[in-house]
């Protein structure tokens, strides 16, 4: 039996037909149905602009940061089978996968792949911006990409206080205090002071901006709960909202822009 | 190789590289992108402000570090000049560059600093900026010879014709999805992610820094009090990037590279994304240490290093020193010059350059034109009050500590 027999023993068997409808795209019909009859291929248009298909164009940071968002998703949910987040575990889970798991790379996988998703997505809109992607009818998803830069800067925020250490305590302290100063929302914001009923201030270290964003007049139990939440529901699943519609305008804005 | 080291120790201190790179971009703008060597006529603007920081660098010495950096650079952008965006040079250049770095990292105090496991990313995206950048600016030069010459950029060659995604786009992704994986893998089993003691909220460690991608807001509290550098300036970047699309009418450069075209537009936007955000990013990242101080890149991180607190409030110069009179007790009359300026800065400013810049009040209108021209004036505070922290020493143009608003 030579290979070519053995592949195509593989193509044409009821398994693999059930799977692939049409086997390998050899002919332009069959290219179009392989992308039109897949859920996640059909993300695509049949067909693209040669420009556009270029690495040279997109420097493919817009699917980068896609992917890299798939990798946080897989390995972050594979941390949450470890991690527990209370105060009394949160440091030793955390050691334990470290100290255990054998060839255990999810942590690493999981924080340089949200270093990396933060750059990728940075030059996914330097290169948007490069290529006067933005101008219409292009605005509103430049719009869509902006929200998701704030969401994913704010999952990054969220995920580096989950280890408990010295390092994420601080690094959201520093943080998280300049909520402090929210002018007219914060303890030590402007205009603040004035804001009191008779003698009564209005905005103090127990309502104030900072409060609301971390549960609690510092950094304890409540806000490594909230910022939990935050980082492995809330956010994901709005950010993963917002990348539909973004993908979803790239096709209805006409596909991947180009000189008109 | 120590007098090197000295000199880009010196060179580092905040303001002064801030003021190097500013004009660093400038001179690759006209000399690079608008091939300066073409029409000199605007390039004396450069030599006459290295003149003044020649002057100015016989009083205070770090600016005639700065002024020699200054021509070396003039000097050499002069002479590459379009040829930058050549790929043998910028070869060269990155190569310059990823050697320089190997060279220094056999400084104990680089190595320390470059190598923490949190900064290893961002050493990587140093470069991945320098590269992208230059990519960027190679295709826009190119693009922007080709109109100029009367022909098409070279997207337009390639745009009206369709190709089946299937197999040309799924192979691309494919490839960038296996490399990525490799770079992942790879990488996660050769750093361990960083992990320290428990948290211990009693005892802080020295520098404590804020997450690396806000490390800017954090560099920018050095010279704006937290509601300035922590609210409402991310507040003003978020809402001055989504204002964009509708700020800029200009209908060219939709769709391909280009510089010539929008060079206003791109001048602006690289200056903010460059030099306002990732430098600043930069800085905080690796030449700020214990207390927030300023170390060089091969500089020992000090804990004791101690930085004289001279800072004074412009209502000190202004009342005290200028006019030798005590501080008045309202705060309303003591704050008032700098108050006035402020004020001035944001109302006045845009209104004087709607005349020489006219031609953008036209093609603008009214209200895109003053929120652009707030938006840019925001964007050019941070420079001004640190070379007037530089100069004279200036905390606070206005300091009303009683609401807590201080500028
Ligand atoms: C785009 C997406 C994401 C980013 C940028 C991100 C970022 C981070 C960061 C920076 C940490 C700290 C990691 C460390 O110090 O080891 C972290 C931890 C964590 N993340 Fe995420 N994350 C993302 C998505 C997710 C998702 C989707 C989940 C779960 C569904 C998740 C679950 C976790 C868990 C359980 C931890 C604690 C374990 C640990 O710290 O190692 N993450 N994340
Ligand atoms: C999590 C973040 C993001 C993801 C996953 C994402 C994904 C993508 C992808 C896959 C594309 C297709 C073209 C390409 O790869 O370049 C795209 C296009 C686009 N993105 Fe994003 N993006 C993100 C953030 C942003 C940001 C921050 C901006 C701008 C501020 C932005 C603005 C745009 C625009 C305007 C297009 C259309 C470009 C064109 O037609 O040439 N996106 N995005």
């Amino acid at each position: 039996m030579t290979l070519k027999q053995v592949q195509e023993g593989i193509v044409n068997s009821q398994v693999w037909k059930s799977i692939f409808r049409v086997g390998i795209p050899n002919t332009n019909r069959k290219r179009v149905l392989a992308v039109l009859g897949s859920l996640i291929l059909h993300l695509h248009p049949v067909k693209v602009r040669r420009s556009g298909v270029r690495m040279s164009y997109t420097w493919c940071m817009g699917g980068t940061s896609f992917f890299l968002f798939l990798v946080e998703t897989v390995t972050g949910l594979l941390l949450m089978f470890y991690y527990r987040p209370t105060i009394e575990y949160a440091f030793t889970d955390i050691m334990d996968l470290r100290e255990q798991a054998p060839f255990g790379i999810m942590r690493e996988m999981h924080r340089w792949g949200a270093h990396a998703m933060v750059i990728a997505v940075w030059l996914h809109m330097f290169r948007v911006f490069m290529t006067g992607s933005y101008k219409p009818p292009r605005e509103f998803n430049w719009n869509v990409g902006v929200i998701l830069l704030v969401l994913t800067l704010l999952l990054s925020f969220t995920g580096y206080l989950l280890p408990w250490d010295q390092l994420a305590i601080w690094a959201i302290t520093v943080g998280s205090n300049m909520a402090r100063a929210s002018p007219g929302a914060g303890t030590e914001g402007p205009m603040s002071s004035l804001m009191k009923l008779g003698d009564v201030p209005l905005i103090h270290a127990g309502d104030d901006a900072r409060f609301a964003l971390i549960a609690g007049r510092s950094i304890g139990a409540a806000t490594l709960l909230r910022f939990y939440v935050l980082h492995c529901m809330v956010i994901p699943l709005a950010a993963g909202f917002l990348m539909a519609i973004h993908f979803w305008r790239v096709r209805k804005d006409g596909g991947i822009s180009g000189p008109l | 190789m120590t007098f090197l080291k000295n000199f880009i120790n010196v060179l580092s201190v905040a303001s002064i590289s801030f003021i190097l790179l500013s004009s660093v971009f400038a001179m690759l703008v006209y000399f690079c992108l608008l091939d300066g060597r073409v029409k000199t006529k605007g390039g004396t603007g450069f030599l006459v402000f290295g003149a003044i920081l020649v002057v100015a660098g016989l009083f205070v010495r770090p600016l005639l570090y700065l002024a020699v950096a200054y021509f070396l650079v003039l000097w050499a952008l002069a002479k590459i000049g379009p040829r930058l965006w050549e790929p043998k040079v910028g070869k060269w250049l990155l190569i310059a560059g990823l050697g320089g770095f190997a060279l220094s990292m056999f400084d104990p105090n680089f190595y320390l600093i470059a190598a923490k496991p949190d900064n290893v990313p961002i050493v990587a995206m140093i470069f991945l900026l320098a590269i992208f950048t230059w990519i960027a600016l190679r295709k826009a030069y190119l693009n922007d010879h080709a109109i100029l010459a009367g022909g098409i950029p070279y997207e337009k060659t390639e745009s009206d014709e369709k190709l089946f995604t299937w197999p040309d786009l799924v192979y691309t992704e494919m490839l960038c999805m296996i490399l990525l994986t490799i770079v992942m893998v790879v990488w996660s089993v050769g750093l361990r992610a960083p992990l320290e003691e428990a948290a211990n909220p009693t005892s802080s460690p020295n520098p404590a820094k804020a997450p690396w991608y806000f490390l800017g807001l954090q560099e920018m509290l050095v010279y704006f009090d937290p509601w300035l550098a922590g609210v409402v300036l991310p507040t003003l970047i978020i809402v001055g990037l989504m204002a964009i699309p509708y700020i800029d009418t200009n209908p060219k450069g939709n769709g391909y590279y280009a510089f010539r075209e929008r060079k206003w537009e791109i001048g602006v936007f690289l200056y903010g994304f460059l030099v306002l955000w990732s430098f600043l990013i930069i800085t905080g990242t690796f030449l700020r240490g214990p207390n927030w101080n300023f170390f060089g890149p091969y500089e020992y991180w000090d804990p004791n290093k101690l930085e004289p607190l001279v800072n004074v409030d412009l209502s000190e110069l202004v009342w005290v020193k200028l006019m030798a009179m005590p501080l008045p007790k309202l705060w309303v009359i003591r704050e008032a010059p700098g108050i006035l300026i402020v004020l001035l800065y944001f109302a006045l400013a845009p209104a004087l350059a709607a005349r020489p810049f006219r031609r953008f009040y036209l093609k603008m209108g009214g209200p895109r034109y003053y929120v652009g021209a707030f938006l840019f004036l925001f964007m050019l505070a941070l420079p001004i009050k640190m070379v007037l922290r530089w100069l004279f020493n200036l905390k606070y143009l206005v300091h009303i500590q009683e609401i807590f608003f201080n500028i």
